[in-house]
């Protein structure tokens, strides 16, 4: 196996994988390896199994074929070192719980027992709640929250306990303009400041290329990894979703995707650049 | 006097009544029902099954009849049915507790059966209204030691599983990525309800069960989001609501259940109009407990 220049092993290593759900073959041949640091945007259509590699890698669902090794290890359930949140965060809508209880959960919440939380631990949450932005609305429900601040919130949990891999599941969905930068500077700052690595289901690649290292995509039915900077081409773009795609570079360098689709009466059909 | 008022009237020896043998029976009973109940509310309204426990006390109406109809003590049928329906809706999990369709299908059934147990054992309408209004105040010394181990199983199962099973209630997915036993503790849950449901079937009944198992926790959850501080409001609340019934049930002779459902109620209606209803309409008011600063941590 190799290591990445630090030292430490791969966030993520997949060989000859593959995943069944319910007798069907999600995605299968998955030969890949997403080094330690990265910020990878898992990509492809819908239903191609985009979240079933996080469940693997979160030991959720066992690989049918292959070999799989999640930082260095064997993929399995309440592995510490990985901080995760689901798409549509069902808590988020929870009234009945406080951010800060959640967040807490995070740390202790596989605790059997009445032991309390420490004076040690509340600090911990504290100081998650401030370093996502949410430390002034830590004391208030879930429910009461904008959905931007309830993925601040969600996104606390998964680093409380100093989790070395971030597994977010469209964490930029139902989010306006604003709200999604903000993330997307969080995610870039989390990774900046403790040297994270961070996986990001995506179905809107716009918002997280100014933050993406690497790539994942899952492409007729196998997973790929490669650099971002090689996903992002018309060819193999139009050709993952199945619908014509286009790639637009800025006199300014920046990057972005756009569908190509054109009404009929106002202009052409296809690609302009 | 005559009329359907002509019994209604204040019994000037409340006192006697209340200190008698009886209904010292009937106020530690409802005080071991009161704490397990409201304990677990937190926990059914946080996995969002108040319907299944709805579902369960009715499930717990054939178990009462189908024991007269055997001869075993009602607890004992009622304690088979609930624990057995509580795995069942345990087993197929969350996914079953949520099937609104599937759990009136089979409340309605456990209804029917409930119905032809109690015909089959030529029950008479007294039993059978004890079974779904409760009978309080016919609680024997036995039930008293069955309800007093229930209670004890409740508290004690919860001092270890709470934690784990608020993330579990509230963050399942997450709770399953770390290691938490989403399964195991949902089965444990349902089955701790199912002990609290056999005990509050015999203080309220069947029908009214909600009010003493859901209720306090709602009112309780509409003051604070703590978890600590709303499962203590809850019980205070169903401890207040047991003992007002009863004080209420000396002075006037009429039916417990209905004081004890009506003063949870009241309390509700009136956190209610306190927080003046900030759930269904745009902006949320802050909860009226929750403004000073302070870290606690949960259950």
């Amino acid at each position: 196996m190799s290591t990445t220049p630090d030292g430490r092993p791969p966030a993520l290593v997949l060989d000859g994988v593959s995943v069944v759900r319910g007798g069907r073959t999600v995605w299968s041949q998955g030969t890949l390896t997403v080094p330690t640091g990265a910020v990878v945007g898992v990509i492809g259509p819908n239903g191609a199994g985009k979240t079933t590699l996080f469940q693997v890698a979160l030991g959720l669902l066992p690989a049918a074929s292959g070999r799989v090794a999640v930082l260095g290890g064997a993929p399995r359930r309440g592995n510490r070192r990985i901080g995760y949140v689901p798409q549509n965060y069902t808590a988020a809508v929870n009234e009945a719980i406080r951010c800060r209880d959640l967040v807490t959960l995070g740390l202790t919440g596989g605790r059997f027992g009445l032991r309390p939380t420490s004076a040690a631990e509340r600090a911990r949450v504290d100081e998650a709640l401030r370093r996502v932005g949410a430390a002034a609305f830590a004391d208030r429900r879930m429910s009461e929250l904008s959905g931007g601040q309830q993925q601040r919130v969600a996104i606390a949990q998964a680093i409380v306990d100093d989790a070395d891999l971030l597994l977010l599941d469209e964490p930029l969905a139902n989010l306006d303009l604003r709200n999604q930068q903000e993330v997307v500077g969080l995610l870039g700052d989390l990774h900046r400041e403790r040297n994270v690595t961070i996986m990001v289901v995506a179905h809107d690649l716009n918002p997280l290329l100014p933050v993406l290292t690497d790539a994942v995509y899952l492409l007729d039915g196998h997973p790929h990894h490669a650099r971002i900077s090689d996903v992002v081409q018309e060819e193999l773009l139009t050709h993952l979703y199945g619908t014509p795609v286009g790639v637009v570079r800025t006199a300014q360098g920046d990057l972005f995707t756009r569908a190509t689709w054109r009404d009929p009466q106002l202009g052409q059909a296809g690609p302009t650049r | 006097m005559t009329g359907p008022f002509a019994d209604v009237r204040f019994q000037s020896n409340w006192l006697d009544i209340l200190t008698s043998p009886f209904m010292q029976h009937a106020l530690i009973g409802g005080s071991l029902v009161a704490v397990a109940a409201g304990l677990l509310g937190y926990f059914v309204i946080t996995r969002q099954n108040a319907f299944a426990a709805h579902a369960l006390a009715h499930i717990g109406f054939p178990g009462a009849t189908g024991a007269i109809l055997v001869g075993v003590p009602v607890t004992v049928g009622l304690a088979v049915f609930c624990v057995g329906g509580g795995l069942l809706i345990g087993l197929f999990g969350r996914r079953l507790a949520d099937r609104e369709m599937a759990t009136g299908t089979i409340l309605a059934l456990a209804t029917a059966l409930g119905v032809l147990f109690a015909s089959l054992a030529s029950a008479n309408a007294r039993t059978t209204t004890s079974v779904l209004f409760g009978n309080l105040l016919a609680i024997s010394r036995g039930q008293l030691v069955v309800f007093g181990a229930f209670t004890a199983a409740v508290v004690l199962a919860l001092a270890v599983i709470a934690r784990p099973l608020m993330f579990a209630s509230i963050d399942p997915e997450v709770a399953a990525a770390r290691g938490v036993p989403v399964r195991a503790l949902g089965i444990a849950f349902v089955v701790l309800l199912a002990l609290t449901i056999t005990m509050a079937v015999q203080v309220v009944g069947t029908l009214l069960l909600f009010a003493l198992v859901v209720t306090p926790a709602a009112t309780a959850l509409r003051l604070t989001a703590r978890p600590a501080l709303v499962a203590a409001i809850a019980v205070g609340l169903a401890l207040g609501s047991v003992w007002g019934g009863l004080v209420l049930a000396s002075m006037i002779d009429l039916p417990p259940s209905f004081f004890i459902v009506s003063l949870a109620v009241l309390a509700w209606l009136i956190v209610l109009g306190l927080s003046g209803g900030r759930r269904g309409s745009g902006a949320p008011a802050p909860p009226l407990l929750d403004t000073h600063h302070h870290h606690p941590h949960p259950a």
